[in-house]
C-alpha cells in the first residue's frame, strides 16, 4: 500500500442520461479529454427520474460525491425536466443536511449532448473540491 | 436471481486492450459465482464472435449476458439481437461501456482505466442478475411520414416513401419548392439545371396520390412518440386565390410599388412585395410577402385573385415518423472579411452564380464589365480561429464549375483561383483538369497566410504569397472578387429545437453513428437527410435521402411497432394515491383507479415513455421504473464502489 497516494482520488458517481449527457461523456472519451478514472457513470433515461434514495445510497456506501449530468432544456421528455431535476437536487441536499452530511457532495449541471469539455471541467473541479473537503 | 451469466470482454482491436488489461478484467469477473462463462474477444461485434455467443448462450443455457465493449449507442442493438437469436430475452442482455468511458477516457492511466473497467463490468453483471425477461408493447403504427423541407432531398425522400406505400405530408416553410438547388443553373455532370431537376421531382411528387404538399407551412407543436406522432402545422396564406388568371397576375406584380432585395438572388436584384422567385416556379402561384406589403391595394385593383382575407390555417396530422431535410444556409461573410461589404466588387459564390444567370453576353457587375475574376476559397470553412472547422466539400467543385461556365459564356474572361488546396474529389477531378486546360490560374496559400483584398484607387487588388511559386508575392487586379463560401447549418433551428434533435460539433443535425447509423437520430422515429446533416453535394444528398426514407418507412411498414416495455410500475401495496405522480407526468400516463376499494395510480403502458419523472415525487416510494429498479441501481452502486 506504500505506493498509493495519500490523497486518494475521490470516487464520484455520475447519473447521466441516455440521450443527452451520455453522448457528451462518450465524446469526452473519443476526444481523449482525460478526467479521473474514479468517476463512474450510471445511465438513466432522464435526470428528473433520479431518486434521492439512490443518491443517499451512493454516498452512504462509499462514493465521495454524486454528480447529476442533467438534461437541461434539451430533455426529450419535456422542458419541465429542468425544474424537476432542480427540485429533486434541492430536496436531496436538504436530506443530506439533516443527516449532517455536506450538501455540496451532491452537484448538478446541465450537460448537453456535445458538452464534453464542460463535463470534464465539472468532474475535475468536483474532484478537487471533494479532495480538499474530505481532508 | 440469475446464476448462469456469460461475459464477453472486447479488445476492440487495441482500442480497449491497449489501455485496459482485458485479461485482468475477465479474471476478476470470473470470480463472481453467477458468472458461468467469461471470455475475451478481439472484436465482439465480428460475425464469428456473434456466432460463438449464440452457440454459448443456446448450448450452455445461459440466463444472462454482458458484453463489455464500446458505447451502447453503437452495439447495444447488435448484442440484444445476438441474445434473441440464441433464444435469450433481449432484456437479459446488459451492455458495459469500457471504451468511450474507460480505455479512451483514461488512456493516460492504464492502471486506473483497468480498475474502472472492472467496476463497470461488475456493475453490469449486478444489473443483469436482477433483470427480467420483458415483452415489448405492440402498438399500431400510423402509415404516414412527415417530410420537412421540399428541397431536392425532401422531394426525393417523399417520392420514395410514397412509392413504398406510405402517406406523405411534405411540409415546406417557404412558399415555393426546390430549396437551394432551384437557385442553381447548369450542374456537373449532366449540365441539367437545378430548376430542371426540381421540376422533374415536383411533377413526380405531385402526380403521386400519396403525397400532400404544404407550402408556407411550419410544424409548431409535436407530441406522441415513434409510430404515433401528432404534429400541429401552421400554414401561412399566400393571399392568392387558387384559380388564377395569369395575365392579371403579371399586372398585379407590375403595379406593386414595394421594392425589396430579392433573397432568392442573394440580394443582387430586387423584387416586389407580390412575387414569385422566377417564372415557372412551383407551385406556379405568386405570394404576397406580408412583411413588406403596405396594403396599398394597387394589386387588388388589377387582379381579382388577390385575397387579403386569407388567414393562418392550423392542421393536425398524425404520422409514424418524421424525416428532416431542412438543408443548409450559405455562409455569410463577416463585414470586411476579404473586403465583403466594404469593397464594392466583392461578392459571394451564390451571388456570383445568380449574376452569371442574369448576364447574357457580357458579365457586368455594378455597371462595369468583368474580365478578371479572383476566387478566394474556403471562406467560412476550414477556419483556424472560427467555429467552422470542417470542409464544406462542394465548394471547390462548384467554384471551378462556375468559373468554367462563365469562361465559356463570356469572351476574354480570366479566372484566378486563390485556394488552399483543391478538393475536387472523385469524378469531379475532370473539372479541375478542364479548367487548367482552359488557362485558369491557380495560386495557393496556407491557412495562416490567406490572400489580402485591398483597394488601390479605383482598383481592387488581391495579393498572395503563392506557395506554388516558392512564396513569391503575386498580385491580381480583379474586376470581381468571389468569396467561395461554404455551407453552414440553418440559422433558424426551430424545427431542431422542437423535435430535440441533437447537433454535432459542427452544429448540423447529428446522426447516431456516422458510419453505422448514418440517418437515424437519438430521437426515435426522426431521421435526417441531405445537407441538414452536414455539407453534401446533390449526389450525396440523394444517397442520404433515399436511406432516410427507407429507414423511416421501415419503422411503420409492419403497421405495428414494438415499444419499449421499460415503463413505470406501481407498487399496489404502497401506493396511497396522492396524485403527485399524475402532476409530474408530462404525458398523462397515470390515472387514479379503484382497486378492491383502494384508490391507487395505474400506468397506461402505451402512453408512458419511461422517463421516471413520477418516481422522485412519490412520498411512499411506490413507483419503480422497469430496468432501473431500486434493486438494480443500488446493486450497481454497490458494485461500482466495491473494493475487493
Amino acid at each position: 500500500m506504500g505506493a498509493e497516494k495519500v490523497n486518494k482520488s475521490p470516487k464520484i458517481l455520475v447519473f447521466s442520461t441516455e440521450k443527452i449527457s451520455d453522448p457528451a461523456i462518450d465524446m469526452a472519451g473519443l476526444l481523449k479529454l482525460h478526467y479521473p478514472p474514479t468517476v463512474y457513470t450510471i445511465t438513466v433515461p432522464c435526470s428528473s427520474g433520479i431518486k434521492s434514495k439512490w443518491i443517499l445510497h451512493a454516498l452512504e456506501q462509499g462514493f465521495d460525491g454524486v454528480f447529476i449530468a442533467a438534461d437541461g432544456t434539451d430533455c426529450p421528455y419535456g422542458e419541465s425536466c429542468v425544474d424537476k431535476t432542480g427540485q429533486l437536487v434541492g430536496a436531496t441536499q436538504e436530506l443530506l443536511k439533516q443527516k449532517g452530511m455536506d450538501p455540496a457532495r451532491l452537484k448538478m449541471a446541465a450537460i448537453c449532448s456535445v458538452c464534453s469539455e464542460p463535463f470534464v471541467k465539472h468532474v475535475k473541479s468536483f474532484t478537487n473540491y471533494l479532495m480538499n473537503s474530505s481532508n | 436471481m440469475k446464476k448462469k451469466i456469460g461475459v464477453y470482454v472486447c479488445h476492440c482491436g487495441g482500442n480497449i486492450s491497449d489501455y485496459v488489461d482485458v485479461e485482468k478484467v475477465r479474471a476478476e469477473i470470473e470470480k463472481d459465482e453467477s458468472v458461468f462463462l467469461s471470455k475475451t474477444t478481439m472484436f465482439a461485434c465480428a460475425d464469428s464472435n456473434q456466432k460463438d455467443m449464440v452457440t454459448d448462450i443456446a448450448e450452455k443455457q445461459l440466463d444472462g449476458a454482458v458484453v463489455a465493449s464500446c458505447s451502447p449507442t453503437l452495439h447495444l442493438l447488435t448484442f440484444s439481437a445476438v441474445a434473441e437469436r440464441a433464444g435469450l430475452n433481449k432484456y437479459n442482455y446488459i451492455h458495459a461501456n469500457i471504451r468511450e468511458q474507460a480505455s479512451w477516457a483514461h488512456s493516460d492511466d492504464k492502471v486506473g482505466a483497468t480498475k474502472k473497467a472492472i467496476q463497470i463490468v461488475k456493475a453490469a453483471v449486478a444489473k443483469v442478475k436482477r433483470s427480467n425477461a420483458l415483452e415489448p408493447f405492440r402498438v399500431a403504427a400510423t402509415n404516414a411520414v412527415a417530410v420537412v423541407g421540399a428541397g431536392i432531398a425532401g422531394l426525393r425522400s417523399a417520392i420514395q416513401l410514397a412509392e413504398s406505400g406510405a402517406q406523405v405530408y411534405l411540409i415546406e416553410r417557404e412558399f415555393f419548392v426546390g430549396g437551394r438547388v432551384a437557385q442553381w443553373d447548369d450542374l456537373f455532370v449532366s449540365n441539367e439545371t437545378g430548376k430542371e431537376l426540381i421540376t422533374r421531382l415536383y411533377d413526380r411528387a405531385m402526380n403521386h396520390k400519396n403525397i400532400t404538399l404544404f407550402t408556407g407551412a411550419e410544424i409548431i407543436e409535436n407530441s406522441g412518440s415513434v409510430g404515433n406522432i401528432s404534429l400541429k402545422v401552421r400554414i401561412s396564406p399566400r393571399h392568392m386565390k387558387l384559380d388564377c388568371n395569369e395575365g392579371n397576375l403579371g399586372r398585379a406584380i407590375e403595379v406593386c410599388p414595394v421594392v425589396v432585395p430579392d433573397k432568392f438572388n442573394f440580394n443582387i436584384t430586387t423584387r416586389k412585395a407580390i412575387y414569385h422567385n422566377f417564372p415557372g416556379e412551383y407551385p406556379q402561384l405568386p405570394v404576397i410577402d406580408m412583411e413588406h406589403c403596405t396594403r396599398c391595394g394597387e394589386c387588388e385593383k388589377v387582379c381579382e385573385n388577390v385575397d387579403f382575407s386569407q388567414k393562418d390555417e392550423f392542421l393536425n396530422i398524425k404520422v409514424g415518423s418524421v424525416l428532416l431535410a431542412t438543408g443548409f444556409d450559405p455562409y455569410e461573410p463577416k463585414d470586411d472579411e476579404f473586403g465583403y461589404k466594404t469593397i464594392d466588387n466583392v461578392v459571394t459564390l451564390p451571388q456570383f452564380k445568380r449574376l452569371v444567370h442574369y448576364c447574357d453576353d457580357k458579365l457586368v457587375y455594378k455597371g462595369k464589365e468583368v474580365k478578371n475574376i479572383a476566387y478566394i476559397y474556403c471562406v467560412g470553412s476550414r477556419q483556424v480561429d472560427g467555429e467552422n472547422k470542417y470542409c464544406s466539400r462542394y465548394c471547390c467543385t462548384a467554384t471551378i464549375h462556375a468559373a468554367i461556365t462563365a469562361k465559356k459564356k463570356y469572351k476574354d474572361l480570366y479566372n484566378f483561383h486563390f485556394n488552399r488546396g483543391i478538393r475536387t474529389y472523385g469524378k469531379q477531378e475532370v473539372l479541375y483538369d478542364e479548367s487548367s486546360r482552359l488557362g485558369d490560374i491557380y495560386l495557393q496559400s496556407f491557412e495562416d497566410h490567406p490572400p489580402v483584398v485591398s483597394k488601390e484607387g479605383d482598383k481592387t487588388i488581391v495579393t498572395i504569397n503563392d506557395i506554388l511559386t516558392a512564396d513569391k508575392t503575386l498580385e491580381v487586379e480583379a474586376d470581381l472578387v468571389v468569396l467561395v463560401t461554404g455551407m453552414v447549418p440553418r440559422q433558424d433551428n426551430s424545427i431542431g429545437s422542437l423535435l430535440k434533435i441533437p447537433r454535432g460539433r459542427d452544429n448540423f443535425f447529428n446522426e447516431i453513428h456516422m458510419k453505422l447509423r448514418p440517418v437515424e437520430t437519438v430521437i426515435d422515429g426522426v431521421t435526417i437527410a441531405g445537407a441538414s446533416q452536414g455539407p453534401k453535394n446533390i449526389m450525396e444528398s440523394m444517397n442520404s435521402s433515399l436511406a432516410a426514407a427507407t429507414k423511416s418507412f421501415s419503422l411503420i411498414a409492419a403497421g405495428e411497432l414494438a415499444l419499449s416495455p421499460t415503463i413505470a410500475k406501481i407498487d399496489v401495496d404502497n401506493c396511497l394515491w396522492c396524485g403527485k405522480c399524475d402532476d409530474a407526468c408530462p404525458f398523462n400516463a397515470l390515472t387514479k383507479t379503484d382497486v378492491d376499494g383502494k384508490q391507487i395510480a395505474v400506468v397506461n403502458g402505451s402512453v408512458c415513455k419511461g422517463c421516471g419523472m413520477c418516481m422522485p415525487v412519490c412520498p411512499s416510494n411506490a413507483i419503480e421504473l422497469i430496468g432501473y429498479t431500486d434493486d438494480q441501481i443500488e446493486s450497481m452502486i454497490d458494485a461500482l464502489v466495491s473494493t475487493d
